[in-house]
């Protein structure tokens, strides 16, 4: 099956960029963690050596994907899905509580946890649900189809607690949206978030007396064309309603630990010790590495562990310490080229499952690599996700390399039947 | 649009992200510096500060060892309060006030909680300082002194100000640094190079092992040792004869402007200003505004210098061409003019000018005076003129010596007088400003200013900016200021009519009775009238005795002036104590010891403490 023809068809451009970040990856987990207590490189009491291990297994992992014929995954994407669910679930009744979330079924040692291989399941079922010949994204029956298959793992997720892996369902309105979903759902989402982040800067009432000045605005500018009142009176009144509900969930709902997150990035309490220590510490690991950085393992805020989730959702802090600016734009490139050219490849598909599952690792991608580095440098609150092939951690690992491989493996039997 | 979408905002994100770690990394890097790095601990090791020895080698100062207890008021801990405050031998409240101040200053940068421990306190405070978190002791060097005397020239150190740690960034808060004298003006070659270690701290606040292996860690690097140009000798003499009086003694080498001696007088022991009675004594002395033990009396005292200016009167009448030699010049019991006398003692008249000196002839030297400013077309011109001549012998201003104190003295100019009298409207003649002539009037000289102008005069027309570094051990060598000579406005024909004048006065003058066997001195006494404000009156005290001198007559090894405030007549304790200091330089033995016991014995406090009495006194006596 692995004929020498298939294999050089594979995009090397995302493999190559694969490895390079995998690479980066693993010498700053070896540089956060390093320790004198280190008995040698295959101590596998070290952060590093561990994550040397998961790096060969997901070798073998590769060859087994790339191995398995392309037309499977598509054929048995229902199965992974419900499998992924039942394991979601399962967790409620087996999983381990590991820093306050039950997301983990623990093996001995080691730990794996279902959310993170739960993301390509529901890739290949939303890719497969979407590419039937009978679905039409315009009709809303299947919009609310598709959403349910995306929103189940997320509302399976939500509880454990994880809302930041649940949050990553979000990224697949983007492959949705290129298959027709009306561009009013983004724009919704987008504006809702608006609303949402003004209502937490300044109030809702704030929010209420900018929205009645903007539909007063509005209406004067437009007022030739005769518009209808009550239209811009309803608008404005829903934006208000949801300011005010956006305003009674966050105080009344979320836990202090979010609204604390929010307001540190909304420049509303500093407090350098307390809950904004993460980002703050991370800010001065990466100012510290100015234009070219202070060097591999000589980093003085990433020795001192003054970050915490250094290795894991913190890494980017080291790239930016030790790498200084270069470095830190360099492994930003590498991430932009590679989600770039899964777009540019996901384009190319002969397949309406190829593209829409490449959209979807696209957007899978995008969303971590976001919400990941606007965390570490302070510019979007405290979401705890991992920054792909870089943070410390088997099932991320693993997942995103499923993730991404089974898009190389469909993406490379569209060349060889092309 | 559906296919340019997400890529855009790949993009976007892209450049958002560049943005951001732009700001952070290059724009803002601002906790760049390892001082600054919360993750790095500096830790200074202190030089030994460098030796002072004097002109023949003697060791004048060292340093010892001495302990301060240090805090840093962010890691201060919960501690039992009562046990430190016992073992650091303080109250509690004293305690707190000291880490308030600290937290004041600075919650990461460390503090002095105590400074100057001797060893004895601190072998028993050491061992228990790991129960006190934030705090700890800090290594330094404090100075030894090796003799009891010479504290005005040695000056001191002590701990810098925030105003000195904001100008210059090499001092950190309980550090010491040259405050007085020679420690303040030959601070930076003293002081030497602190070493500096940077220790990597984790985030628990632990040392873990020197940041990057040391490469950035130096060593401390010694202060170089120096070598002034004082004779210990000379000046724990000078010490012993002014017991009991005050003023002071500058003796200068002619042939280098050396400072010999400066020793002003009441003076203290410089050990007083070590260690931990350094404050309460340093406040006793600092209170002191009667007998004024830290005020340098020799440069910053400005006295009116009596009959040594008249010397410089004579050298410029000749110099001005208004005067010969063999001009003679009546005195009628003083000088008379309108209807006013500047009276006089009784002597031969009339006198030409070597017998004027010899017998401090009033009216002599008003009536040069008086021509040397009649000279010129106006009084204005004439006094004008006649400063020029003055300031040539460095009078009137700083003498740009090396010591970080001084004052300019004063040599009147036509301005302060037209001033005064109010001119145009009021018109004024040299007679206005006939007390010149006798250096009295508006004239003021330091003790340092009258020793130069001697050394000028010694020297027969020039001379050298007194210094008191002979030399710095190590690299540096001393300033070129202090090898060239300054010429004084008076040709070297002019002064030796003066010089012989002077010797004159110590022949069979003036001077007459400090004559000491094998020694040709010339010198010139000084008896000058001063006032001073009792109650808002003013009320003259008894004259101040002067006495300036160089010997031996022919090549001059010593310059001296010698001011006793409240002396009465110069000869009788200025002249003596220069006689027996010239004696002590050249000889090394004093022959003269009848003299040397009237003045061990003799003392001024008595009159010192007139003015103080509140009842009337009576003065000259």
């Amino acid at each position: 099956m692995i004929g020498n023809k298939n294999f050089v068809r594979f995009d090397w451009l995302i493999i190559f960029l694969y490895i390079a970040l995998v690479v980066i990856g693993w010498m700053n987990i070896y540089s956060a963690s390093l320790s004198d207590s280190a008995k040698g490189f295959f101590d596998f009491e070290q952060i590093y050596a561990r994550q040397f291990l998961f790096i060969c297994l997901s070798v073998v992992l590769i060859i087994f994907l790339l191995a398995i014929e392309s037309k499977f995954y598509e054929r048995f994407a229902s199965v992974f899905y419900i499998v992924s669910l039942i394991s979601l679930l399962g967790l409620f009744v087996f999983g381990e509580n590991i820093n306050g979330a039950t997301s983990w079924y623990s093996f001995g040692p080691f730990g794996l946890q279902p959310s993170e291989f739960a993301k390509a399941a529901t890739a290949l079922a939303l890719a497969k649900y979407v590419s039937d010949i009978q679905t039409d994204m315009k009709e809303f029956k299947n919009q609310l189809v598709a959403f349910l298959i995306l929103a189940l793992p997320a509302l399976f997720i939500i509880p454990q607690p994880d809302p930041g892996s649940a949050l990553i369902y979000a990224a697949f309105v983007f492959p949705l949206y290129r298959e027709g979903l009306h561009g009013v759902y983004l724009l919704l989402g987008l504006f809702a978030t608006v609303l949402f982040v003004s209502t937490l800067a300044f109030g809702a009432v704030g929010v209420a007396i900018g929205v009645l000045l903007l539909a007063g605005i509005m209406f004067y500018r437009n007022r030739k064309k005769r518009p209808n009142f009550i239209k811009y009176l309803l608008i404005a009144i829903g934006c208000i309603a949801f300011a005010f509900s956006v305003s009674f969930i966050f105080n009344n709902v979320f836990d202090q630990r979010h609204r604390d997150r929010f307001n540190i990035v909304l420049g509303k309490e500093v407090d350098a010790r307390g809950i904004g220590y993460n980002t703050n510490q991370s800010e001065i690991a990466i100012s510290n590495g100015g234009w070219l950085g202070k060097g591999w393992t000589q980093g003085t805020q990433t020795k001192g562990n003054f970050v915490p989730e250094q290795h894991t959702d913190y890494i980017f802090s080291t790239v930016g310490e030790e790498w200084g600016f270069l470095g830190s734009m360099i492994v930003v490139l590498l991430f932009v080229g590679l989600i770039v050219r899964i777009i540019f490849r996901a384009e190319k598909q002969k397949t309406q499952f190829g593209r829409v599952y490449g959209y979807s690792v696209a957007a899978i991608l995008f969303l971590h690599f976001f919400v990941n580095i606007g965390m570490v440098t302070g510019i979007f609150p405290t979401v705890g996700i991992p920054l792909p092939f870089f943070s410390y951690g088997g099932s991320a690992l693993w997942g995103f390399t499923i993730l991404l491989f089974i898009f190389i493996k469909l993406d490379g039997a569209n060349y060889h039947h092309g | 649009m559906r296919k340019i979408v997400l890529i855009g905002l790949v993009l976007l994100s892209g450049v958002l992200f560049t943005a951001r770690l732009f700001y952070l990394q290059v724009y803002d890097a601002s906790p760049d510096s390892l001082s600054q790095n919360s993750a790095i601990k500096v830790m200074y090791d202190y030089p030994q500060r460098g030796y002072m020895f004097d002109r023949n080698g003697t060791l004048l100062v060292s340093n010892q060892p001495s302990y301060d207890v240090m805090v840093i008021p962010k890691d201060v801990k919960p501690l039992d309060t009562l046990e430190f405050c016992g073992l650091l031998k303080i109250t509690k409240e004293e305690f707190k006030e000291i880490l308030h101040k600290a937290r004041v200053y600075s919650p990461r940068l460390p503090s002095v909680v105590l400074p100057q421990l001797n060893k004895a306190d601190y072998a028993s405070l050491s061992e228990k300082m790991y129960k006190y978190e934030g705090f700890y002791i800090q290594r330094r060097s404090l100075r030894e002194y090796q003799v009891d005397h010479s504290a005005n020239v040695m000056g001191y150190i002590a701990e810098v100000n925030n105003a000195i740690i904001d100008k210059n960034p090499y001092y950190q808060m309980g550090e010491l640094i040259g405050t007085a004298g020679v420690e303040k003006e030959y601070e930076d070659v003293l002081r030497g190079i602190k070493g500096v270690k940077y220790i990597q701290k984790d985030r628990f606040n632990r040392d873990i092992g020197p940041y990057k292996e040391g490469v950035f860690d130096t060593l401390p690097e010694r202060g170089n040792d120096i070598q002034l140009t004082i004779d210990a000798t000379l000046q724990k003499y000078g010490q012993e004869l002014m017991v009991n009086k005050r003023g002071g003694i500058v003796a200068l080498e002619p042939a280098t402007g050396e400072i010999l001696a400066l020793i002003t007088a009441p003076s203290y022991d410089p050990s007083l200003l070590v260690g931990r009675e350094r404050s309460k004594n340093f406040t006793k002395l600092w209170y002191d505004t009667l007998a004024k033990p830290l005020y340098d009396r020799v440069l910053m005292g400005e006295y009116p210098p009596g009959s040594p200016f008249k010397t410089l009167i004579a050298l410029i009448g000749l110099k001005e061409n208004v005067v010969t030699t063999e001009d003679a010049f009546s005195c009628y019991g003083g000088y008379r003019y309108g209807n006013r006398t500047l009276g006089c003692h009784s002597h031969p008249s009339p006198l030409p000018m070597i017998g004027g000196i010899a017998n401090s002839c009033n009216a002599y030297f008003c009536n040069v005076y008086k021509r040397v400013i009649d000279k010129f077309p106006t009084p204005q011109e004439g006094i004008d003129a006649w400063r020029s001549d003055l300031m040539s012998f460095g009078l009137g201003d700083f003498l740009g010596y090396d010591l970080p104190s001084g004052k300019k003295g004063n040599i009147p100019t036509s301005k302060y007088y037209n001033k005064i009298h109010k001119f145009p409207e009021h018109k004024w003649s040299s007679l206005a400003t006939i007390s010149n002539a006798i250096g009295q009037g508006e004239v003021l000289l330091t003790p340092m200013q009258m020793a130069n102008f001697t050394a000028a005069i010694a020297n027969r027309g020039y001379y050298y900016t007194p210094h008191i570094i002979k030399n710095i051990i190590g690299p540096d060598t001393i300033p070129k200021k202090f090898t060239e000579k300054h010429f004084t406005a008076v040709e070297e024909k002019d002064f030796y009519p003066v010089v012989e004048g002077m010797h004159q006065v110590y022949q069979r003058g003036t001077a007459s009775s400090i004559q000491i066997p094998g020694i040709e001195m010339c010198g010139k006494t000084g008896t000058a009238e001063n006032f001073t404000r009792i109650g808002g009156k003013r009320v003259q005290l008894t004259d101040h005795s002067i006495f300036v001198a160089f010997a031996p007559m022919d090549n001059p090894k010593i310059a001296i002036a010698v001011f006793v405030e409240n002396g009465y007549w110069g000869s009788r304790w200025a002249g003596r104590i220069a006689g027996l200091m010239i004696e002590k330089y050249l000889k090394g033995e004093i022959t003269r010891t009848d003299m040397e016991k009237y003045v061990l014995e003799g003392s001024l406090e008595a009159e010192y403490a007139k003015p103080y009495s509140g009842q009337p006194f009576s003065i000259n006596r």
